[in-house]
């Protein structure tokens, strides 16, 4: 290879390096080691765990990812974003330490884990809602039902807003939706379509959330819906639709309702840790570090803390290993309410 | 019989007025596109650039990012393709057109090789997982085989996994065929005079090859190499199959390191609501553009070395 004399920063010299890649060694201190049983200090550790799955709980990991890079510097947390299906085919073939899911994971992708014989941990750590969003022009979508949900959102259903409700103008529609891949829209599909039901298939798609934030803020037309934080960052541009609840009363996405159980659509993310990684000192330690921050964090990021309850619960679950899932026994799904399921 | 008979010369005059107005438009066109989108980015992002934000790893508050590790990773992946799809491109390409005999075989690897410079990347991306990162499922990922130590940089352990080492070898896998037709081109275009003169010397093939032709092909070939190594650095659809990481607070030091490239990093960036990140998107892209032309001066410097003149 022919050496040549780029101009001498510090960049340019470091770029050498990596060309030559003989001298990169210089760059950082050696990776992968395996790590020893129980060093407490975070300073040296030395470890790898790599961590992907929802967008959804990325902002999340993104946050814990930051800070654990601060005290120990020398754990890799490498964070991909595969979606949560996505996320769960690496982590049950063994790839991934932890996967983040912001739905439970299926019998099938239990299933798969066990054909490889990859254990884990279930571990929930907040809650999300899913945020019925209009275009802050739109004066007439005050409340939605689970009902005009359906009517809006799956196959064969309203294509004018006059058809859901008579008082509401005779104009079309525009919808907007996450990409199938996204937990987000596996989690609505499931809480107002059903699962049998069908997602209308002429909507505008977007993996990408600020796609749809975009999409609903340039069209008075437009209904959307997304995670309640990508909705708290946007909140001067777009109009939230309070839900009908079980009791009858429109309740508002936000932190309060979500947490005492009212607001209709939430749902809670989890982290999945291989339960071999977590008998390793990095992983266990990156763990440990997210318990300990998660409240601050998820404050920062826009989502809701799971109640003291419930947290309490996930940590005792983590500090005990406690393998398998809560939220699907012998194949099938366990029904019922997320706090009265989990234990 | 000249046109000049057939075509009253103020017609013709007027076609060549017309003619020369529409290829400048094109240009104008071309150009006014380039600069909008060049200006564009760097008045968003210059003001983003420093040292800190080249020397930092990501953050979710945009104005302590910075791209370290998408930079690093970058020049890693680039590396090893470049290492790798230079050398194995020029040499199919000698041996298809120095050496091998015109038979169906080689139309038909040549049809191959035109019809796989237009496959889309992610093509590759999937090939590249199933091949390099999981051996095809042949060694458990569990329990790899390793070669050296972790502490050495050519540290390598099969499968791949989600390395550096993937991620470069799938780029090459891209650029091979855009490689292997260029540097075709070049041999293509060396006149078969020379080669004669020497082989009447007395020269083997070989020698034919490494004296003569090579030498005389090797400027041309460089700017395939730089077209195609452009394309290498932009790419992200087969990098995010291969390494799906967004988020990384650690550079690669050696060829099993995870990586993150610089195009991920301003996917991740750029699709974020808030316009702080926009703008560290934008500085990115302008370090991306750097890191580009610093690729192509190198293949530059190489061919302005060996540019000699034909005749001599």
């Amino acid at each position: 290879m022919t050496t040549i004399a780029p101009r001498t920063s510090a960049l340019g010299s470091s770029i050498l390096a990596a060309l030559g890649l003989g001298t990169a060694v210089l760059i950082a201190n050696s990776a992968l080691a395996q790590a020893t049983p129980a060093p407490t200090d975070l300073k040296t550790l030395k470890g790898s765990v790599r961590v992907d799955g929802s967008s959804t709980v990325f902002p999340v990991m993104e946050a814990v990812a930051e800070e654990f890079a601060k005290v120990a510097p020398g754990v890799r947390v490498p964070v991909g974003v595969s979606g949560t299906g996505g996320g769960f085919k690496r982590f049950c073939a063994g790839e991934t330490a932890i996967s983040t899911a912001s739905r439970p994971i299926t019998p099938s992708e239990v299933q798969l884990a066990a054909a490889n014989k990859i254990e884990f941990i279930e571990l929930p750590i907040a809650f999300d809602a899913v945020s019925i969003v209009v275009n802050s022009k739109n004066d007439w979508t005050k409340t939605v039902s689970r009902e005009q949900l359906q009517k809006i959102f799956s196959a064969g259903g309203a294509t004018r807003w006059k058809e859901i409700d008579p008082t509401w103008p005779d104009r079309p529609m525009k919808v907007f939706s996450p990409g199938t891949d996204s937990g987000t829209f596996d989690y609505f599909k499931e809480a107002v379509i059903g699962k049998d039901g069908k997602v209308r298939s002429d909507v505008s798609v977007s993996e990408d959330d600020n796609v749809l934030v975009l999409g609903v803020e340039g069209d008075r037309d437009a209904i959307g819906f997304f995670g309640l934080a990508y909705f708290e960052e946007n909140k001067e541009k777009l109009r939230a639709v309070p839900v009908i609840s079980a009791s009858g009363s429109p309740v508002a996405p936000q932190a309060s309702t979500v947490n005492d159980g009212t607001y209709p659509l939430s749902r809670p993310l989890f982290l999945y840790v291989n339960a071999a990684s977590a008998n390793k000192a990095d992983t266990a330690a990156l763990i440990d570090f997210t318990f300990t921050k998660v409240d601050d964090l998820l404050d920062e990021v826009g989502y809701v803390p799971l109640p003291t309850q419930l947290l309490d619960r996930s940590k005792a679950n983590w500090k005990a290993r406690r393998r398998g899932s809560q939220l699907v026994k012998d194949g099938v799904k366990v029904e019922g309410a997320f706090a009265s399921v989990y234990h | 019989m000249t046109i000049g008979h057939t075509i009253p010369i103020a017609r013709r005059l007027r076609h060549d007025r017309l003619m020369l107005a529409a290829c400048l438009a094109a240009t104008t066109l071309a150009i006014a596109v380039l600069s909008a989108l060049l200006i564009s980015i760097f008045v968003q992002g210059f003001s983003s650039l420093d040292w800190h934000f080249l020397s930092s790893f990501a953050s979710r508050k945009a104005a302590n990012a910075g791209i370290l590790a998408p930079l690093m990773g970058s020049l890693w992946v680039c590396t090893i393709c470049g290492m790798v799809a230079i050398p194995v491109g020029i040499a199919t390409a000698i041996y298809l057109e120095e050496y091998a005999r015109r038979s169906r075989l080689r139309s038909l690897i040549q049809l191959n090789i035109s019809n796989l410079s237009g496959v889309p990347s992610i093509v590759y991306g999937i090939l590249a997982l199933a091949a390099f990162g999981r051996c095809f499922g042949a060694i458990s990922s569990d329990d790899p085989w390793t070669l050296g130590s972790p502490d050495s940089v050519f540290f390598v352990q099969f499968p791949f996994g989600r390395s550096v080492l993937a991620g470069g070898l799938t780029l090459a896998l891209v650029i091979l065929p855009i490689m292997i037709i260029a540097a075709q081109e070049a041999l293509r275009a060396v006149p078969v005079s020379l080669r004669q003169a020497a082989l009447a010397l007395g020269s083997t093939k070989w020698q034919v090859v490494w004296k003569v032709t090579l030498p005389s092909a090797l400027p041309t070939m460089m700017t395939g190499a730089i077209l195609s190594m452009s394309r290498a650095i932009g790419e992200a659809a087969p990098l995010l199959v291969i390494g799906g990481v967004l988020l990384l607070f650690s550079v690669p030091d050696n060829l099993m390191s995870d990586f993150t490239v610089l195009p991920l990093q301003i996917y991740n960036w750029a699709g974020r609501p808030q316009d702080d990140f926009h703008r560290i998107a934008a500085a990115a892209i302008i370090v991306q553009l750097v890191l580009l032309l610093g690729f192509n001066s190198v293949a530059i410097v190489i061919r302005q070395k060996l540019q000699r003149p034909l005749q001599s």
